[in-house]
C-alpha cells in the first residue's frame, strides 16, 4: 500500500491530539480517515484496534495508579465484549465473503455517528441554555429514583461505582460495544463512557478507567481473531498510528485542560455529525467507477 | 490436374509453416524484488532462423509476445442505486484471471492476424479477455464485467497491450521489453512468442520468469499469512508494549 509514511504519522498525531483533548480513543476518527485515504476499510479497522490497545493501555494503567478503575464492573464488561468481538469479527468475515463489507461498514458509522452525534449536541445545547438561564445542570440521581431495567434480576452490588444493578443490561451494553468495535475498528469509549455516566450513574471518577479497561480487553482479542481470522493486520501501519498516536494524545491532554467542558462536549458532538455525514457522502453520490475487483481466496 | 494443384496449393500453405524456426531468450530469468522495488522490465531477445531449402517470404515477419502472471481468482462487482444508497449488486467471477498480462507486437494486432485466428489461439488482449472460458458462466450482461476488469487492471498498469512493443533490429532478429510496474504479483510469469507472417502463425515458444519478493515486506507478509496467530499475538503485545511505554514516559506524578 503505497502511503506516505510522514501522512501517516501526523494523521495518527492529529488524532491522537483530539483524543487526548476529548479523552476518548479515537478510534472512531481515525478509522474513517483511513478509509477516506485509500486504504481498504477491512485493513484499517483490523490495523486500528491495535492503535487502540496501545493508547487504551496508556490510560488504563493511568487509571490503576490513581485507583480509579472498578475491576468488578470492568471484568462484567470484559465477558460481555468479548462475545461481542467475536461475534463483530466472525460478521467482518462473513460481509467480507459476501462482497458487501464496505457497504456494512459505511452504513454502520453512517448511523452510529449520526445518532450518538445528535443526541450529544441536543444534550450540550440543552445544557448550554440551562447554564444561560442561571439553572445548575444535575448528574446526581436523587434518592430512590432508578430506572427500571437496571431492576431486573441478577443484581449485583458494585461498591466501588456506587451501582447496585442487574447484570443484564451491563452484559448487553458491553456486548453491543464489542460488537461495534470489532466490526467497525472503535474502541467504543465515545459509546460506553456516556452509558456508563447517564444510564448506569458510575461515579465520573472510575468511569474513564473502567471504560478504557474493558476496551484494552476487548480490543486486544478483536486484534487477535482480526489477525487470525481475516489476516487484515498491518503491523507496519499499525506501528506508524501508536507512535503518531502517543505523542499526539499526550499533547492533546494538556491542551484539553484549557477547553470548558460543555463547549468541548458540543465540539465532539459537531466531530462525530461531520465524520458521519461524510460517509454518508459516500453513499448516496454516484460514484465514478462503478465497478471494483476484488481477489477472491481460491479455497471455497 | 486440379488435384494436383490442390496439393501444391497445400504444400506452399502448409510447407513454410515448418521452415521457420524460432529462438527466443530472456534477459533474466529471475526478478528479485526488495522493499523499494519501483517497477523494472525484462527484456526478450528473439531470432528467425530459416532452413536453406525455403525462400525468403514476401512479406515480414510479425511477432505477438504475450506474458501471464500467476492467476488469481478475481470477482468483479457492479455498484447499482437501491433507493439513494450505491450498493454492490451483480458480480461475475474470473476463476483464473491472470494477475499480470501484457501483449506485446511489432504491429496492431488486428493487422497481424485475421479475426478468426484471434479468437481461436487467443491472440491480443481483447481475444484473452473476450474468451468463452475466461469466466464462469452466469445469466445477464456478460460484456460490461470484461470490460470493466481490463479497464481497472490496466489502470493499476497490470494489463496492458503496446503494438509497438516489438521491435526488428534486423529482419530476422528482434526484442521487446516486458515492463512489471512495483504492483505486479509475485509468482511464475510465462511468456509465449508466436511468430506469424500473412496472418498465418508460423512457430510458437514458451519460456519462463519468476518474480520473486525479498526482504523485509515480504518476510512480514510471509509470517501475517502462514503464522497469523503469532503474527496477531505480536501485533498486540507490541500495542501493550507501546502503551505501557507511553505510560511511563508520560507520567504525570
Amino acid at each position: 500500500m503505497p502511503v506516505s509514511v510522514l501522512l501517516i504519522l501526523g494523521m495518527g498525531a492529529a488524532v491522537g491530539f483530539i483524543s487526548g483533548l476529548f479523552g476518548i480513543g479515537g478510534g472512531f476518527l481515525m478509522t474513517p480517515l483511513l478509509i477516506f485515504l485509500g486504504i481498504p476499510p477491512a485493513v484499517a479497522v483490523a490495523t486500528q484496534s491495535a492503535q487502540i490497545v496501545a493508547s487504551s493501555t496508556t490510560s488504563a494503567l493511568g487509571a490503576l495508579r490513581r485507583k480509579a478503575l472498578d475491576f468488578k464492573l470492568g471484568g462484567i464488561l470484559v465477558a460481555g465484549g468479548l462475545v461481542g468481538s467475536a461475534l463483530g469479527v466472525w460478521s467482518f468475515a462473513a460481509a467480507r465473503r459476501a462482497g458487501q463489507l464496505d457497504l456494512v461498514i459505511v452504513i454502520s458509522y453512517v448511523t452510529l455517528f449520526t445518532v450518538v452525534g445528535s443526541l450529544m449536541l441536543k444534550e450540550s445545547v440543552r445544557e448550554f441554555w440551562t447554564k444561560r438561564k442561571g439553572g445548575s445542570v444535575r448528574l446526581r440521581r436523587k434518592a430512590g429514583e432508578h430506572a427500571s431495567y437496571l431492576g431486573l434480576p441478577l443484581r449485583i452490588r458494585f461498591y466501588r461505582s456506587k451501582l447496585y444493578a442487574s447484570v443484564i443490561p451491563i452484559l448487553g451494553l458491553a456486548l453491543f460495544i464489542g460488537f461495534a468495535g470489532a466490526l467497525l475498528g472503535i474502541g467504543g469509549g465515545f459509546i460506553l463512557v456516556p452509558a456508563l455516566l447517564y444510564v448506569f450513574r458510575v461515579p465520573t471518577g472510575v468511569v474513564v478507567g473502567t471504560s478504557q479497561f474493558q476496551i484494552v480487553c476487548t480490543t486486544l482479542v478483536s486484534l487477535i481473531l482480526h489477525a487470525v481470522a481475516n489476516q487484515a493486520v498491518d503491523i507496519v501501519l499499525a506501528i506508524l498510528l501508536i507512535v503518531g498516536g502517543v505523542f499526539g494524545a499526550q499533547f492533546g491532554a494538556r491542551a484539553g485542560r484549557y477547553l470548558r467542558a460543555e463547549l468541548f462536549r458540543f465540539l465532539l458532538a459537531l466531530l462525530l455529525l461531520a465524520v458521519g455525514l461524510r460517509f454518508a457522502m459516500e453513499l448516496v453520490v454516484e460514484p465514478d467507477e462503478l465497478f471494483s475487483i476484488a481477489v477472491q481466496e481460491a479455497r471455497e | 490436374m486440379r488435384a494436383l494443384l490442390g496439393l501444391l496449393l497445400l504444400v506452399l500453405g502448409l510447407g513454410p509453416a515448418s521452415a521457420e524456426t524460432l529462438i527466443t531468450s530472456l534477459s533474466n530469468h529471475r526478478v528479485l524484488i526488495n522493499s523499494n522495488y519501483t517497477g523494472t522490465s525484462i527484456a526478450v531477445f528473439g531470432a528467425i532462423e530459416r532452413d536453406a531449402q525455403t525462400v525468403a517470404r514476401a512479406t515480414p515477419y510479425d511477432v505477438v509476445v504475450t506474458v501471464r502472471g500467476p492467476s488469481q481468482y478475481l470477482v468483479v462487482r457492479e455498484k447499482e442505486p437501491i433507493g439513494p444508497v450505491w450498493i454492490n449488486q451483480e458480480q461475475q467471477k474470473f476463476p483464473t484471471a491472470p494477475s499480470y498480462l501484457s501483449v506485446l507486437t511489432s504491429r496492431p494486432v488486428e493487422e497481424i492476424t485475421s479475426p478468426q485466428l484471434r479468437q481461436r489461439q487467443k491472440v491480443g488482449l481483447d481475444a484473452i479477455i473476450g474468451a468463452p472460458d475466461f469466466t464462469n458462466t452466469r445469466e445477464g450482461a456478460d460484456r460490461p464485467f470484461r470490460e470493466a476488469l481490463y479497464r481497472l487492471k490496466e489502470e493499476e498498469g497490470l494489463y496492458l497491450e503496446d503494438e509497438r512493443g516489438v521491435t526488428f533490429m534486423t529482419p530476422s532478429i528482434f526484442r521487446a521489453s516486458i515492463p512489471l510496474p512495483a504492483t505486479a504479483p509475485p509468482g511464475n510469469y510465462e511468456v509465449e512468442v508466436l511468430l506469424l507472417a500473412d496472418t498465418v502463425i508460423l512457430a510458437r515458444t514458451t519460456t519462463n520468469f519468476e518474480l520473486v519478493k525479498t526482504g523485509f515486506e515480504q518476510q512480514v507478509g510471509e509470517v501475517a499469512r502462514d503464522w497469523s496467530l503469532f503474527y496477531g499475538l505480536a501485533t498486540a503485545l507490541l500495542a501493550v508494549f507501546f502503551g505501557w511505554g507511553a505510560n511511563v514516559i508520560f507520567r504525570r506524578d
